[in-house]
């Protein structure tokens, strides 16, 4: 029985809880609100209680069970081994079930699965959405401002919608000379509509090293915003709309450039279709062949070092959670940024702690968020170096919204945009050598 | 249920933010760290952040005559903070800073709701250390901490709580703002009540200003494991080491069960059949730890170690204490419910105790795995089993009353470091007597009369 369709799926996980309060120490909510229910032991105890039937679910209970980045710092810190990650979905989707979805997420999740409205959407956003945001001046990219507060502040940076969609600026199948692999590019709904820069990054970094790239038109959002906030039909809506396209398209492996889009391969679409006996098989197929971008090019290519320019940049990386703990991936990017001439990395305090984006989360509670994201940008801060990297576009979001309105000086970016950057240099480097 | 008034009033102090009345928030305030023990709902949760706010609310909880449960963390493992009268809960988290590290007079002035380790954080910038070291270091609050007198790894050599607290400010159970002690070392203008308040469990008074004393953090330490075929030798051993006047920072022991149990879990390179794991910590001068480590290892062998591994470097002593640390998570991952005692003897009655210890598992068919400070006598036995098998349940606490009758026999305590709370009220007047409960019960009534103070902790209502 999967997490997503009762509670009843986690109740030994519960009783594995024995209320030490080891979560404290680490969660980013609890951190600020200093509230019981804010960390995970609390969130256990309600979930205990709608259990052995004390209480009812409630739109109150479904709103605690909203606090929680699921960054899975406590799941690591935990005496017992217990799965808080799993325990917050069960209580998410027992919550839609019972209580409904918010109207808004409704309409979100909706827009999601009609792909061709919501490109539209999109497309049209591209075009109108000077009309809501305004734009800030900043030198590394294109950045915006809500010009109106609608319920989640107006402190939140956000990155301009791309002109050109990713998937419409490229073919689906991009040719390289004597090819060594064909590999499948999940671009995610982040990469695809804003920042197209990520996705150029990675198409261009598996080229330079003979990898031909297929761009399956019809895939689809990932699913996780959906899945994470109990919409438990949408997300396999999503899922099997994404193995789909895939399978037909066919490939060598998978990668992705965003954290929520590895763990929904890797993880997700298989917990989710788990009574589906033919997908089953087909999203285990595909779980085994995907790769984070970072992990790929470090253990399956492994990417080339010769042809490397000098980059100067003072780097520190920021860990997304659901890289770091929700894949195992730290070292990888870590090793990247150390290969290229003229990086030098230096670390932040806690690089591993959660930023507080979350995907929605950061719309329904922006202060907790903003919070969150002081901290992070203060550690930033204070490594005195001039850019982040990062693995998972909306981290980056995230950080550029801190970074910008603190003010300073830092150009964030996805670790495989330096790669890329590198190579460009090496191949300008060569052309003036001659 | 309380009356609108109380609600009205509570708000009109603290602000509406600060007044938690949804059942979905009460319920999380409903329960502690503490396995196996019933959970009770507060009617309101307050957070105050000031001490004039945590008076006010004194003084309607008065008026109104409504029991306050103060809490910290809640990790506590007696059922030291679960209201179990209703009323208020009195979250105290609020109330974080640390007002004042001084270096002339080795001292650091915070407020209750300080997490221990922030305050050792700051006291570290300064080359100072607070010595008391609960295993929940990194999330219990000053205020809990001193509340429970709790202590930790180095009691042996620094002692527990109540010797790091020099002052303390108290909002007494009439709404009163009270100071006792100071940054003096000597002083004796009173009683000692600073002694009394703390440990009392937040049954006397509500604490909102602690001054600890600090000291100089020791420059060098060095770790010593030695494995031992027998208890009595392991405990010979520790009385070998305490006679030489060698005084280690730690020194913990692991029984045989434990030992298996971790290295299931770990692989820290342990024999199964292993009957006793000691575990030392020497610390201080570069030049007194090289002694003391040289007198420690001879003495450990001359005892009769079988097997004996010294840490050249904080690497492979991270590795020697990787065993020690994962004792707990190990364990707790065997069965659902972990129940974790800390009756402490004389620490010549170690072995006799272990040996007590493992007959009870037996006589109960029961799984207690023993481990903890050997140095300081007292250990914690640790139950494994499952709330959920009340025939099990029946066995489990059969075994803790008997284990609390050894450590008694043994001219020992009920309780080293967790407190009374509820979990061992009914075991009080087995160590003090009835004339001894009925002189704390009167000095609870002197000091909170209408017992609005945790009521139902330590001491029963007349």
């Amino acid at each position: 029985m999967s997490v997503y369709d009762s509670l009843d799926s986690i109740a030994e996980e519960l009783h594995k809880c024995m209320k030490c309060g080891n979560c404290m120490a680490v969660c980013p909510i609890y951190k600020e609100t200093r509230q019981e229910v804010g960390v995970a032991r609390g969130k256990i105890s309600l979930a205990e209680y709608i259990l052995s039937g004390e209480t009812e679910m409630t739109k109150g209970l479904g709103s605690r069970f909203s606090l929680c980045t699921t960054c899975m710092a406590c799941n690591t810190n935990c005496p017992c081994g217990v799965r808080f990650d799993k325990i917050i979905l069960a209580a998410r989707a027992e919550s839609v079930r019972k209580k409904g979805l918010q109207p808004a997420k409704k309409i979100a999740f909706t827009a999601l699965k009609m792909q061709r409205v919501f490109d539209f959407g999109m497309k049209a956003g591209s075009i109108f959405q000077g009309v809501a945001l305004k734009n800030i001046p900043n030198r590394h990219s294109k950045l915006a401002r809500m010009r109106v507060d609608v319920g989640i502040g107006k402190e939140k940076v956000f990155p301009m919608l791309s002109k050109k969609t990713l998937r419409s600026e490229f073919p689906a199948v991009i040719k390289v000379k004597n090819p060594k692999l064909r590999v499948g590019f999940f671009t995610g709904c982040m990469i695809n509509y804003f920042y197209t820069d990520i996705g150029r990054a990675v198409i261009e970094v598996l080229r330079e090293n003979d990898i031909e790239v297929v761009i399956p038109k019809f895939q689809a959002c990932c699913g996780i915003p959906a899945s994470v906030n109990g919409d438990v039909a949408s997300a396999r809506t999503l899922a099997k709309r994404n193995l789909r396209a895939f399978e037909r398209m066919g490939a060598d492996a998978l990668v992705v450039a965003c954290s929520s889009g590895g763990t929904a391969w890797k993880h997700v679409f298989g917990e989710l279709l788990e009574n589906d006996h033919e997908l089953k098989a087909l999203a285990d197929k595909w779980a085994k062949k995907s790769y984070d971008i970072s992990e790929f090019l470090i253990h399956q290519v492994p990417f080339k070092k010769e042809g490397l320019g000098r980059v100067a940049r003072k780097v520190t990386y920021h860990e997304p959670c659901h890289l770091n703990r929700g894949q195992g991936i730290s070292k990888e990017p870590r090793e990247i940024l150390k290969s290229i001439p003229g990086v030098e990395l230096i670390e932040m305090k806690e690089p591993g702690r959660c930023c507080g984006m979350a995907g929605s989360f950061s719309l329904v509670h922006p202060d907790l968020s903003g919070q969150i994201s002081d901290r992070k940008t203060a550690d930033i801060q204070t490594t005195h170096t001039d850019t982040v990297a990062t693995g998972c576009p909306a981290c980056r979001l995230q950080l550029q919204s801190g970074v910008e309105n603190a003010g300073f000086d830092e150009e964030v970016l996805h670790t495989v945009q330096i790669l890329a950057e590198s190579y460009r240099v090496g191949k300008e480097e060569l052309i003036h050598s001659k | 249920m309380l009356a609108r008034e109380v609600l009205e009033e509570l708000v009109r102090v603290l602000g509406r933010e600060y007044v938690l009345t949804e059942q979905e928030d009460l319920l999380t305030y409903a329960y502690d760290a503490t396995a196996a023990m019933k959970h009770h709902k507060p009617d309101v949760v307050v957070a105050p952040l000031t001490t004039e706010q945590v008076a006010d609310v004194v003084k309607i909880a008065l008026r109104y005559r409504v029991p306050i449960y103060t809490r910290g963390s809640g990790t506590n493992l007696s059922g030291g903070t679960i209201p179990i009268e209703g009323g208020m809960v009195l979250s105290m988290l609020h109330l974080n800073k640390i007002l004042e590290v001084d270096q002339d007079n080795l001292t650091a002035t915070v407020q209750p709701g300080v997490i221990i380790q922030a305050l050792n954080d700051e006291a570290a910038k300064h080359g100072l250390l607070y010595p008391p070291d609960p295993g929940t270091v990194t999330t219990a609050t000053m205020g809990g901490s001193v509340s429970e007198c709790s202590g930790g790894l180095r009691g042996l050599k620094y002692g527990v709580t109540k010797h790091y607290i020099m002052g303390l400010q108290m909002v007494l159970a009439n709404g009163e703002v009270t100071r006792w002690g100071g940054k003096t070392v000597k002083n004796v203008t009173g009683y000692d009540l600073v002694a009394l308040f703390t440990g009392a469990e937040g049954t006397l008074g509500i604490i909102t200003e602690i001054i600890v004393k600090l000291i100089p953090a020791p420059e060098a330490r060095k770790s010593m494991l030695a494995v031992f075929d027998d208890v009595d030798k392991a405990g010979r051993a520790i009385a070998a080491i305490i006679r030489n006047k060698v005084i280690p920072a730690t020194l913990e022991i692991l029984d045989n069960v434990t030992i298996q149990t971790v290295e299931n879990f770990v692989h820290a390179g342990l024999p199964m059949d292993a009957e006793a794991v000691l575990l030392c910590e020497v610390d201080g001068y570069k030049e007194v730890v090289q002694r003391e480590a040289v007198l420690v290892e001879r003495i450990l062998k001359e005892e009769g170690a079988v097997q004996l591994k010294i840490a050249k470097d904080d690497k492979e002593r991270d590795l020697l204490w990787l065993a020690r640390r994962s004792a707990l998570p190990a364990l707790a991952q065997k069965r659902p419910t972990t129940v974790l005692e800390d009756a402490t003897v004389p620490r010549s009655k170690i072995p006799d105790m272990l040996k007590a210890i493992r007959s009870i598992a037996t006589k109960h068919n029961l799984q207690i795995a023993t481990f903890g400070h050997a140095g300081d006598g007292n250990l914690h036995p640790t139950i494994l089993t499952d709330e959920r098998d009340a025939e099990e349940m029946k066995r489990v606490h059969l075994a803790v009353d008997e284990i609390f009758e050894t450590a008694l026999a043994l001219g020992g305590t009920l309780s080293g470091e967790h407190g009374i709370g509820i979990a061992k009220m009914k075991y009080l007047d087995r160590e003090f007597g009835k004339a001894g409960v009925a002189a704390l019960r009167r000095i609870k009534k002197a000091l909170d009369p209408y017992y609005l103070l945790n009521p139902g902790k330590i001491v029963r209502r007349d």
